[in-house]
């Protein structure tokens, strides 16, 4: 698995989206810097969550025109995966990777726990090791959370089995209870909750291992 | 400079007495200018000086084979094995949070956490002590949800997780909220840096965001009473920038690693001066500055402004000359603004030039030195004579007093405020908040730091030695409840005006039983802050020690917390329980009665007791544990029963003086435990062995807590009790 993360002035998952991905790789993760517009060949690029350069605009808005983002769509073209986590999913729908929005949570506030989510799509690179796991706990952490997209792509995603992820006790108001979604090609995902949080028993899940597991599986080496 | 007029009301806006003032000329030989006048207001502040405080400090124990650095510094040290150490420390944000309750709280934890990486430290973890007024006082609600919203967004953003500390009400603050904030970090041992500048020379770096006008006399306001002539002191208040905040972590984190720091400091509390005046003191050297070269944001800044300025997410550093250019290249990395400010000097006096001419030229020592110290008078409280127990029954069965405690808004869940907090990032967050310690994993490790805020005013206030005692006994047992070895303390002492000898009184009986329990369970203090004069219109607060507490937890698989994990377990009472009702929650919320005396702390009992029930813990043999504390047995057998969601049956001991005080009543040095069934005999044993009252009170199992003898408690409504007030509370109306 050759696979890196991105850091943004602002991520701060990035070590912790590392340090997940190595312990289920068993492979050491490049660690790539925001301004980098030349990647090398790479078969999994991770956005991770934070605040990238502070998000004074819309969350994502400033990152999504950043010079790396350039290279992850050509990456994304050439059919390589691509993973964004909470501001990285935010990132991903900025920059056109992804349909949708992610406004301020309906609550309004932060909010972090631990939800049930469903996963609704099991034939994907990203979940396909969730095969009878009917839900699953995935901490979340956000404060633009709430995923909104028109009924007609809200139609088109349904139909087409591209909400990977669902909230079981939907936290903030998403559309559909969409907790993450899979580009057209299916080898982009975006999700708000934190798998790189669920992958050691002491943290409470490790739910989230599945994904990486499944990803490494479907690159197979 | 022109000649500066002085005049007492000048005097007066920089808190200075005519005492202080006829120092400060004997000092210079001359009349200071106005900028040299403020950078004497400032570092002989309060806030800055200890003058007050500082010869009670002394009574602190400060010394153990783990501490590797005590007060003084930016934050303590101690030494958490394998070549690591924990660095942390407490301040207080209270009157900028009260005048601002967003930026307020938000700087505040923007502060300690430059504090603890300043350190070369990795902050971890933030635990937030918050104390607010009367839910009923019409600015509650609004300091409530701009503090929390404050704290969230400067933590969230800058990615550390906050994990714990504890918010409470009371009228006492009303006036004059308390937000304390401790920020833990960890560091390897041989790469801890200190705020002391050396080597002639050496250039001296400016990192971070640019200079303006806001905070100007931060740390004099925090050195004053409270009026409601201070709301318009709003533009005093601070803005923070979690954002450059992080990236300011990472270029300091980054530029340690290269061998080329002598030293470096924050900009706290009165900004370029302090930090600039602590390095060269510390160092006993001098420093010239050159103000021309600070980064601005504003025109027509005067000397007195740039030196006073406390603008958010600075730092200064004392560079290994010849070593600049690898700084620019990282700063410039992190797109962070830096510049050579000024040079280390020989000279032992700081130098500050501005426009070619001398702004400010002043001896270092006698300014951060020779600020004056005060014996100020106290009196001593007067211990309050407990009262029989039994006329102190509410009108009401078992069944709803615990209820009624359970959402009265100090025990009532906090999830509202915690969930609004990041307290998972870094992934090493083991236990979260909402039990007795959290505990953090030292990344990379299978180690873990457990750490705790504690205090309970209205002991403090009822009788300040014993108050000061139970914070600090209070902080060491809920350490001690997670199978943690406790290290060492940090504090944030809040406390009212200080000329006032009733308040001085409550100041050095707070310190003396502090002292006095850190003595006697090993727990040193290693840092601290001490805010006084909160008062609003001569309205002191309670006062208000918080204890911030550091345990080490060798081996994470040896770990306990609150919730038990499975049915018919054996629940176990440690310790003695005389049914203590002085001072009580239960008389507070159930009798509408705030006297008698608080419990006596018997600190060889709490020692003996924790030492036990920590062993036992490592030995494998506890499957949960919880400290007893407010509300006493019935509340922390609640707390536990949810955290477990499971059931109770609960025994009461025939003979008892009074079932209230058994049940409600808060002597100190107690612990649940909970222990398999098939155990508990050489369990008790063991007890007996070491001198610890042990004894079997109930099963674990079931749907709800019942009293055997009363009808049972459904888990739902002790739930809907605990989790409903603060949304209930917070939802109301509109903000």
């Amino acid at each position: 698995m050759r696979a890196a993360v991105v850091t943004f002035p602002g991520s701060n998952c990035d070590r912790d989206l590392v340090v997940a991905m190595e312990a289920v790789f068993g492979t050491s993760v490049r660690r790539i810097w925001h301004q980098e517009s030349d990647l090398p060949s790479l078969d999994l690029i991770g956005l991770p969550g934070g605040f990238s350069y502070g998000d004074y605009l819309r969350c994502g808005a400033i990152a999504a025109r950043s010079p790396v983002l350039g290279a992850i769509a050509r990456h994304a073209e050439r059919g390589g995966f691509v993973l964004g986590i909470c501001n990285g999913f935010q990132i991903l729908t900025e920059a056109g990777l992804l349909p949708g929005a992610l406004i301020r949570n309906a609550g309004l506030a932060f909010v972090c726990r631990m939800v049930e989510v469903e996963v609704a799509e099991t034939s994907s690179a990203f979940t396909r090791g969730y095969t009878g796991a009917a839900t699953v706990r995935l901490p979340i952490a956000h404060h633009d959370g709430n995923y909104v997209v028109d009924e007609e792509e809200l139609a088109r995603l349904e139909g087409e089995g591209r909400v990977a992820f669902r909230y079981r006790d939907n936290p903030n108001g998403s559309r559909g209870s969409i907790a993450g979604v899979l580009s057209l090609r299916r080898n982009v995902l975006g999700l708000m909750p934190h798998p790189e949080r669920a992958v050691d028993p002491l943290l409470g899940s490790v739910d989230g291992r599945p994904l990486f597991s499944s990803l490494l599986a479907a690159v197979g080496r | 400079m022109s000649p500066l007029e002085i005049t007492p009301e000048l005097l007066a806006e920089h808190r200075l007495t005519a005492e202080e003032y006829a120092r400060i000329v004997e000092i210079l030989g001359r009349a200071p200018n106005l900028a040299e006048l403020g950078i004497f207001s400032v570092m002989w502040s309060e806030h800055c000086s200890y003058k007050s405080s500082k010869r009670h400090l002394a009574k602190f124990p400060t010394e153990a084979p783990w501490v590797v650095c005590g007060p003084g510094e930016n934050a303590g040290i101690v030494d958490i094995g394998d070549g690591q150490v924990a660095v942390f420390k407490m301040e207080s944000h209270n009157h900028p949070s009260f005048i601002e309750p967003y930026q307020g709280a938000a700087t505040g934890v923007g502060g300690i956490l430059r504090d603890v990486f300043t350190m070369g430290a990795r902050p971890v973890a933030l635990l937030d002590p918050l104390r607010f007024g009367d839910p009923a006082h019409p600015r509650t609600r609004h300091l409530v949800g701009g503090v929390v919203a404050g704290i969230g967004g400067y933590g969230n953003c800058v990615g550390v997780p906050t994990v714990g500390g504890e918010t409470t009400f009371h009228r006492a603050y009303n006036g004059n909220i308390l937000v304390n904030v401790m920020c833990v970090g960890v560091a390897e041992a041989d790469r801890v840096f200190y705020a002391r500048a050396a080597g002639v020379g050496n250039p001296v770096l400016y990192v971070g965001a640019k200079t303006g006008r806001d905070g100007i006399h931060g740390a004099t306001m925090a050195s004053a009473e409270f009026s409601e002539a201070s709301e318009a002191r709003r533009p005093t208040v601070q803005v923070g920038d979690p954002f450059t905040e992080k990236l300011l972590i990472e270029a300091c984190l980054e530029l340690m690693q290269k061998d080329c720091v002598v030293a470096i400091q924050d900009m706290g509390a009165a900004g370029l001066t302090s930090s600039s005046f602590e390095m060269a003191a510390r160092g006993g050297c001098g420093i010239e500055l050159d103000l021309d070269r600070v980064p601005l944001r504003e025109t027509g800044m005067t000397p007195y402004e740039i030196l006073l300025s406390e603008s958010q997410e600075r730092m200064l550093v004392v560079l290994r000359a010849g070593h600049e250019d690898e700084a620019y290249a990282i700063f410039a990395k992190w797109g962070l603004d830096c510049a050579v400010v000024g040079r280390v000097t020989d000279t032992g006096r700081m130098v500050v030039r501005w426009r070619h001419s001398v702004a400010a030229d002043l001896p270092v020592q006698p300014v951060s030195g020779a600020a004056p110290v005060y014996d100020r008078p106290w009196v001593e409280a007067p211990r309050p004579i407990p009262e029989p127990a039994d006329d102190r029954i509410a009108p009401v069965d078992h069944g709803t007093a615990l209820l009624r405690l359970l959402s009265c808004p100090d025990l009532a869940s906090k999830r509202w405020i915690w969930e609004q907090y990041d307290h998972m990032v870094m992934a090493d967050t083991v236990q979260g908040p909402g039990g007795d310690a959290a505990v953090v994993r030292v990344h990379g490790t299978r180690k873990g730091l457990a750490l705790t805020t504690d205090c309970t005013p209205r002991y403090c206030q009822a009788h300040p030695r014993t108050g000061g005692m139970q914070a600090v006994a209070e902080t060491w047992r809920n350490l001690t409840a997670v199978g943690a070895r406790p290290l060492a303390i940090t504090n944030c002492l809040n406390f009212g005006n200080p000329e006032r000898p009733v308040i001085m009184g409550q100041l050095v009986g707070c310190i003396e039983g502090m002292a006095e329990a850190c003595r006697a369970l090993d727990f040193p203090v290693v840092s601290g802050n001490v805010s006084l004069y909160n008062e609003t219109d001569g309205q002191a607060i309670l006062p208000t020690p918080n204890v911030g507490g550091v345990g080490l937890i060798e081996d994470l698989s040896g770990m306990v917390g609150i919730a038990w994990p499975h049915d018919d377990l054996s629940l176990l009472l440690i310790g003695e329980s005389t049914g203590w009702l002085g001072c009580s929650l239960y008389l507070r919320e159930l009798c509408g009665r705030e006297d008698g005396a608080p419990p006596p702390v018997d600190l060889a009992a709490e020692r003996r007791n924790g030492d036990f029930v920590r062993k036992r813990i490592r030995a494998g043999e506890v499957l949960a544990c919880h400290d007893l504390s407010d509300g006493g047995l019935l509340v922390a057998v609640a707390e536990m029963m949810l955290a477990s969601r499971s059931g109770v049956h609960l025994a009461i001991p025939d003979g008892l003086p009074s079932v209230a005080g058994w049940l409600f009543g808060e002597d100190q040095a107690r612990y649940l435990v909970v222990v398999d069934a098939a155990r508990v005999a050489t369990f008790v044993a063991a007890a007996a062995d070491a001198g610890v009252q042990a004894r079997v009170i109930g099963v674990t199992g079931g749907d709800g807590l019942t009293l055997v003898g009363h009808p049972p408690i459904s888990r739902n409504s002790l739930c809907e009790a605990r989790e409903g007030w603060l949304p209930a509370f917070m939802g109301e109306g509109s903000s």
